[in-house]
């Protein structure tokens, strides 16, 4: 017989104990996907649930600055266990490249992608989240292939240039028939309802806007001091006012 | 512990294999094992004999074929053994590279043109290569 990898058929029973799996995702980048993915990840942290974090970004890993989670290391136990950040099990290729830079072709970032769903122990969780690298190739081809039960919540800016590219994405995701959770207008600049209108022409849930936040950028690192700012607070607002996040009973 | 991970995804394969062929007994397995994985064959071993207890499995008889890795640079066509570029990698190295194999390119460059852009043309991963 020919040999088989096992990985793909290890993924699911490595996320069975998963309750909601949240792709974070736009297509584009500089949108502010992996700011926001931090964001949610302390949001429903805060708010009680057990949360894991992923980026899966693996040319241009951010989350670990903004969440301060650079000095740590994976634990081995039966895989490997993520880092803890105030509750949130975060992973990222960073913990195996010391942040240097890692190139690699298409089917290798496929085999890196399969080896992290491979061996890392997220255990139970209520949400995993996956924060996105821009690009319609192998990431997003990989989780929708080795993956199940997405729910993808978009994230653009308020450029019709951003808006070209997330456009594509949506329709894309509409063929394989993933669930879209909404479409997240963020740095907004300007009064304008441009997003608004594709949102209902593309006939996806328009979550809301989130103002230009130039004040994050000297917070980056600091969880705290994340927490207090005004965009913490909207964006929770805007999980809430969706009812994609709920009251924990 | 890594090694208890890739068992038990040899053990979730082998399960699923059995249903395919109807297998209500599985009494041998041959495991290709990549060198770049650098996995504790011993320890690899025992997990999963221990996970496959009271299954299907148990007492299965196990063949380890190791294969030798080779890189072939995209950007000169050199080919080299990774056990030539092995020795010069660092305890902490060697640990990146056996749980993510494709952090390889961060460690070594071809040792004929310095890039990075080059292939585990074999020696990677973990297979089933037969049961019965």
């Amino acid at each position: 017989m020919k040999p088989i990898d096992p990985r793909k058929y290890y993924i699911e029973k490595r996320l069975e104990k998963i309750k909601n799996i949240w792709v974070i995702s736009s297509g584009k980048g500089g949108v502010g996907k992996s700011t926001i993915s931090s964001l949610i990840s302390l949001i429903l942290s805060h708010n009680g649930y057990k949360v894991g974090f992923l980026d899966l970004d693996f040319y241009g890993p951010s989350c670990h600055v903004i969440l301060g989670a650079e000095n740590l290391k994976p634990n081995e136990n039966f895989g490997l266990e993520p880092v803890n950040i105030k509750g949130i099990k975060f992973m990222s290729i960073i913990y195996f490249t010391n942040n240097n830079p890692l190139v690699m072709r298409g089917y290798e970032f496929t085999n890196t992608l399969l080896e992290i769903f491979t061996i890392t122990n997220w255990n139970s969780l209520d949400y995993l989240l996956i924060d996105m690298p821009p690009g319609m190739g192998e990431a997003l081809l990989d989780i929708i292939k080795f993956l199940k039960r997405l729910n993808f919540l978009l994230v653009t800016n308020s450029s019709k240039i951003s808006m070209e590219t997330v456009e594509k994405l949506i329709k894309y995701l509409k063929t394989q028939e993933c669930s879209i959770l909404g479409l997240l207008e963020n740095m907004k600049l300007s009064i304008s309802d441009f997003i608004l209108k594709k949102c209902k022409e593309l006939e996806i849930k328009y979550l809301g806007n989130l103002p230009f936040s130039p004040e994050i950028e000297n917070c980056y690192g600091d969880i705290y001091r994340i927490q207090n700012l005004r965009i913490y607070k909207d964006l929770e607002g805007i999980l809430y006012d969706n009812e994609i996040l709920k009251e924990r009973g | 512990m890594h090694e208890w991970a890739l068992a038990e995804s040899i053990f979730n394969l082998c399960n699923k294999l059995a249903q395919e062929k109807k297998l209500s007994k599985i009494e041998f397995v041959s495991i290709k094992v990549g060198e770049i994985q650098q996995i504790d064959l011993e320890i690899f071993d025992f997990a999963l004999k221990e996970i496959s207890k009271g299954t299907i499995l148990e007492n299965v008889k196990i063949k380890y074929n190791i294969h030798p890795a080779i890189l072939h640079c995209n950007s000169c066509d050199y080919k080299w053994a990774y056990k030539e570029s092995f020795d010069s990698l660092s305890e902490d190295e060697k640990e990146a590279i056996h749980f993510i194999p494709e952090t390889i390119h961060v460690y070594i460059h071809c040792p004929n043109c310095r890039s990075a852009d080059f292939e585990i043309e074999e020696g990677r991963g973990v297979w089933v290569e037969d049961i019965s």
